[in-house]
């Protein structure tokens, strides 16, 4: 038996999977509009030239212009300029945190469920003390012990998602364990470690991408619900949450700077829930032939 | 209640208690876990002396760490949540005073997410692959992706402040003037409902699909039942059971929107207290509303976990 190879996962099925990716038309839409989230995040500075935080009194809540394609906000400073830069800041934080997220609760998880017993037990009683608070609520409450910031936010959201992704480890590697092949590899003297990272963890890859890719949309979502509430990115950082926020009190004279954010987000989250809906079919075992 | 039940019940409070421990914890760690002095953050660090070494009496902050924990436990199992440091109330006359408008704005919610979801589902599933079907995911994809403090905005613009049907902001008691409360409750439940709306009625729309392709439902078609009495009669009820479950994880999604819904609403709910609270650095007022909305969770799940016992017999038997 090789052991650089994993025993369950052919090549085969992973082709399929992407195929059945390749031809479903939302998950293709999904994947285009996270892809382009990401780039303009990325190249924030070549998309835009005007400075987000640059206020200008003589061109306050103005509507869209050439000079300002998205119009001004109650400062002047050019919304299109702040929705780029704001992608940037979202992007980020939602990929830092499902990365902490996963960082943190793959180990807890694998660990959990190869151990079993009493390890098993105390992790997941952690996990689910932490499960029973709703995401934003908790979210805010570790924001407020870290203080407001893109950092904290960060952290508190991937502590927050950390859980569930120990709960979803945890269950596969729990499925696996059993499984011939752990025992023909425990069978040919290989250490636990090993099998557990290059024969069981494999089998997790599938449900953990469509579990980050919900989770980016929603760490999209607190991260601006926080700015939102004026506790997660402080002014004048462009974030979409804090522009929505500063946006209420111009809504009748100002509609467009209410809109051009909540447009943004709601695009962004949809792209994650397409491409997760598509992973989810696209990798889903029970569809495989 | 039979024996099974009964039984079930108590396995699961008995599990509950280390939860509910270490749930303790957490809430615990949200004072003693600030960086630098726990009083220099509530007072600022101008406050003068004897105010200070007032509040550390207060919080018991001159005791070793276990020792603070076990007295601040002990006060809330007698339903002592401190005192607020602004509002120099006790913490808990603040949450049974605002926990009523939370209250009624998730349940009208869920109400509104349930009357949206359930038909939308139920014609999606049984219509699949049509116009209609694709009408209804799209709608449902969009009510998760649509975040509330957006759909909120917009849905203020346009009924409150355009067309002026509907009035935009605050909260009127259901006792005082119950056409008032319902105008004003109309849109912050529409807001928070939408979410769950969406997330249920894909659910819904899955266990139906799944539902469908049984043999018991193939075996009542080859009877020569209707389609409609197949759908409704034997489909729908079993396809019913696991979406209870959903409900649970609901209350904690519609409880953590409710912060957000309340503050663009003006709803003077405990979500607004927390985030007043975290502006206030008035820490007893936001450990009491996590440790409350936690505790409410646990019970919610707890009622849905015996209700899906009580509504699947296999479960009981087992």
């Amino acid at each position: 038996m090789s052991s650089s190879t994993p025993a369950s996962v052919s090549p085969e099925p992973r082709h399929r999977a992407l195929g059945r990716l390749a031809r479903s038309r939302l998950a293709l839409v999904g994947l285009a509009i996270v892809g382009l989230t990401a780039l303009v995040g990325l190249v924030a500075p070549l998309v835009v030239t005007a400075d987000p935080v640059a206020m200008d009194f003589t061109a306050l809540l103005k509507g869209p212009s050439r000079a300002h394609p998205l119009g001004t906000d109650q400062f002047g400073r050019d919304v299109l300029a702040r929705l780029v830069w704001g992608a940037r800041l979202s992007v980020g934080i939602g990929a830092l945190s499902v990365a902490l997220a996963l960082a943190v609760g793959v180990p807890i998880g694998a660990l959990s469920g190869y151990a079993g017993g009493a390890v098993d037990n105390v992790l997941m009683r952690c996990m689910d003390a932490l499960l029973a608070f709703p995401a934003l609520l908790l979210a805010l409450g570790l924001v407020a012990i870290m203080g407001p910031g893109s950092t904290s936010t960060t952290l508190a959201i991937g502590i927050v998602y950390t859980p569930g992704v120990a709960r979803l480890t945890r269950g596969v590697v729990l499925a696996e364990r059993p499984q011939e092949y752990v025992q023909a590899a425990h069978a040919l003297g290989q250490r636990d470690r090993w099998v557990l990272a290059r024969h069981i963890m494999p089998n997790c890859v599938s449900a953990l991408l469509v579990q980050a890719s919900v989770n980016f949309a929603n760490a999209m979502v607190i991260e601006a619900g926080l700015s939102f509430l004026g506790i997660g990115t402080p002014p004048p950082t462009p974030s979409w949450g804090l522009m929505l926020n500063e946006a209420r009190a111009f809504m009748t004279s100002a509609a467009h700077v209410a809109v051009a954010p909540g447009v943004a987000i709601s695009l962004a989250v949809l792209g994650w829930n397409l491409l997760g809906d598509g992973l989810r079919d696209a990798l889903d075992p029970r569809l495989t032939e | 209640m039979t024996a099974g039940v009964a039984t079930y019940m108590g396995a699961r409070l008995l599990g509950a208690i280390p939860m509910l421990f270490l749930m303790s914890l957490v809430v615990f760690a949200i004072v003693y876990l600030i960086p630098g002095d726990p009083v220099d953050a509530m007072l600022g660090q101008d406050a003068e002396q004897s105010a200070r070494e007032a509040l550390r009496r207060e919080l018991g902050l001159d005791q070793p760490l276990w020792r603070q924990y076990v007295s601040w436990l002990g006060r809330v199992g007698q339903g002592d949540l401190g005192r607020s440091l602004r509002a120099q109330q006790p913490v808990r006359d603040l949450i049974v005073e605002k926990l009523p408008a939370t209250l009624l704005l998730t349940t009208s919610a869920a109400l509104v997410a349930l009357l949206i979801a359930f038909p939308a589902g139920i014609v999606a599933a049984v219509k699949r692959n049509t116009v209609v079907d694709l009408l209804a995911m799209v709608g449902a994809l969009l009510g998760v992706s649509i975040p509330s403090f957006w759909s909120g905005i917009m849905l203020i613009l346009v009924f409150a402040l355009t067309l002026g049907w509907l009035p935009a902001l605050g909260y009127v008691r259901l006792t005082s003037d119950p056409v008032a409360a319902l105008r004003h409750l109309i849109l912050p439940a529409l807001t928070l409902g939408s979410v769950m709306a969406g997330s249920v009625t894909r659910q819904v729309r899955a266990q139906l699909l799944q539902e469908l392709g049984r043999d018991y439902v193939r075996t009542a078609r080859s009877k020569g039942l209707r389609e409609r009495s197949v759908v409704v009669r034997h489909a729908l009820r079993n396809s019913l059971i696991p979406a209870v479950t959903v409900l649970g994880v609901q209350f904690s999604v519609l409880i953590g929107g409710a912060v957000i819904t309340e503050q663009i609403f003006a709803w003077p709910g405990i979500g607004q207290l927390a985030v007043n609270a975290i502006v206030n650095r008035d820490y007893p007022v936001l450990q009491g509303v996590i440790l409350t909305v936690a505790l409410l969770v646990t019970l919610v799940n707890l009622a849905v976990d015996t209700l899906y016992v009580v509504l699947d017999p296999r479960l009981r038997l087992s």
